[in-house]
């Protein structure tokens, strides 16, 4: 058995489970709207403010939003103590890493994919630049968020406060992420200027980090 | 000249030296054993005694501040974890599940992709398989006898279990007792934490009893005595 398919195995259950549950989308999505709608009023900005301050709204928004994700994944786990059955398994730790970590990714996209309509609509957003770009971005901005949420929310699984342990140490170590995010976005939808170096920061932020979290991933799971 | 048949089994766990603390708290105070294969074992003491900071010491869900437990040879619990089940206080299931679908999760987590596997194990402990509820929705006992069939379900040699007949009612937990002496006489190491030492008479081959983190008496039943002098050595 490899990793990959004991991820696949674990990421289908999860799936499963977030089907029957929805836990994770509903807050998302229900944070996420919320953001949308609230910033709009209070803004109401024309199209030009808009691209000039979509990039921040979209990727602020999503990272909260994602928050909600990241706490369900490990909080399922450990409803009835269930990680304990996996960590007394022989399946390697980094195939659960993996099949987390890719199933917040997806509820990540689905929930971009069912705001985008919405962010168009009420921002007038209209992208100078070429929409496919976009489509890099949130890919590359997404794993980034998320590969480093799954590893974090992991770490403040055992802390009393969780909920706020896991935003306090995964804002600041996503801060660069975040930045390339919102300098990319805002690059494209606007037409100013390039975002090559931004897409290029954020696939080193990727494989850095997802590196750094599949080496570490062992002890975190196994720490008391 | 002795054959290897007539060799005693190496021990299937061996502590030496076990110490565990929480803080300033000794949980375990220097605890030094072994267990011989093949045996029920059933682990009685107060609530605070250390049973289940040994058993989860001994699945390397905790690690000791102090000592080494060797399991079925080998130093490392990752090694053997395939051929060790634990089952423990909490259920360790999905309540979103059926039971089916929580067991072909867990036994790919072994790499069985059987499901006749699956069928078995909840057929064992007295569940219908064709069952389609959510695990959510079963009565504590019946998720007691999933949870022992999801530790034996990858069929271990090795079974830990604590407090399996908790919140279950005296016929279930009977028959979990039962269904426990079969899979012994089967081969296996069994390892019973448990207040209720009565479910266990006629069964278990050695109670071990506790007292504030040590081993303070071993008592080998008639049970195993009776197989002694049936099978010498």
């Amino acid at each position: 058995m490899t990793t990959f398919t004991m991820a696949r195995a674990t990421l289908l259950k999860d799936l499963r489970l977030e089907w029957r549950s929805k836990d994770a989308i509903n807050s998302m999505l229900f944070f996420a709207l919320l953001v949308v709608v609230v910033f709009s009023f209070a803004f109401n900005p024309t199209a030009e403010e808009s691209r000039h301050i979509a990039g921040g709204l979209v990727w602020v928004a999503l990272l909260f939003a994602a928050i909600f994700a990241l706490n369900q994944t490990w909080a399922r786990e450990l409803r009835n103590q269930v990680l304990d059955a996996y960590r007394v398994s022989p399946a390697p730790p980094n195939a659960l890493f993996l099949a987390k970590a890719i199933g917040n990714f997806l509820f990540v996209v689905v929930l971009e994919v069912m705001m985008t309509p919405l962010f168009v609509v009420f921002y007038s957003l209209r992208s100078v630049g070429p929409v496919w770009q976009l489509i890099v971005v949130a890919l590359l901005g997404t794993w980034a968020l998320v590969v480093n949420g799954t590893f974090f929310a992991a770490l403040s699984i055992r802390t009393r406060s969780r909920e706020i342990m896991l935003p306090l140490i995964l804002f600041p170590i996503s801060i660069p992420a975040l930045l390339a995010m919102v300098d990319a976005t805002t690059s494209i939808l606007t037409g100013d200027a390039s975002p090559d170096f931004w897409i290029k920061m954020l696939a080193v932020y990727d494989v850095v980090f997802t590196a750094v979290c599949l080496l570490l991933f062992e002890t975190v799971l196994n720490a008391e | 000249m002795t054959g290897p048949s007539d060799l005693p089994s190496p021990p299937v766990i061996v502590l030496e030296n076990l110490v565990k603390f929480f803080g300033r708290f000794a949980a375990l105070r220097g605890i030094s054993a072994s267990f011989a294969p093949g045996r029920l074992y059933v682990i009685l003491g107060d609530n605070g005694a250390g049973k289940s900071t040994l058993l989860r010491i001994v699945t390397g869900l905790m690690q000791p501040s102090q000592g080494k437990v060797t399991l079925l040879g080998a130093g490392s619990i990752r090694e053997v974890a395939h051929r060790v089940g634990y089952m423990a206080h909490a259920p360790l299931l999905y309540d979103e599940l059926s039971g089916m679908e929580n067991l072909r999760y867990f036994a790919g987590l072994y790499g069985l992709h059987d499901d006749n596997v699956c069928e078995r194990a909840m057929t064992m402990v007295g569940l219908d398989p064709e069952l389609s509820r959510r695990i959510g929705q079963y009565s504590q006992g019946m998720r007691q006898r999933l949870s022992l069939a999801r530790a034996v379900l990858h069929d271990p040699e090795l079974i830990l279990l604590d407090e399996p007949f908790s919140n279950v009612d005296v016929r279930s937990a009977r028959e979990m007792a039962a269904v426990l002496g079969r899979v012994r006489d089967k081969g296996k190491t069994i390892f019973v934490v448990t207040h209720q030492a009565a479910l266990m008479e006629g069964i278990a081959d050695e109670f071990v009893h506790m007292t504030a983190g040590q081993i303070v008496a071993r008592e080998a039943t008639a049970r195993k005595a009776n197989a002694q002098v049936e099978t010498p050595s």
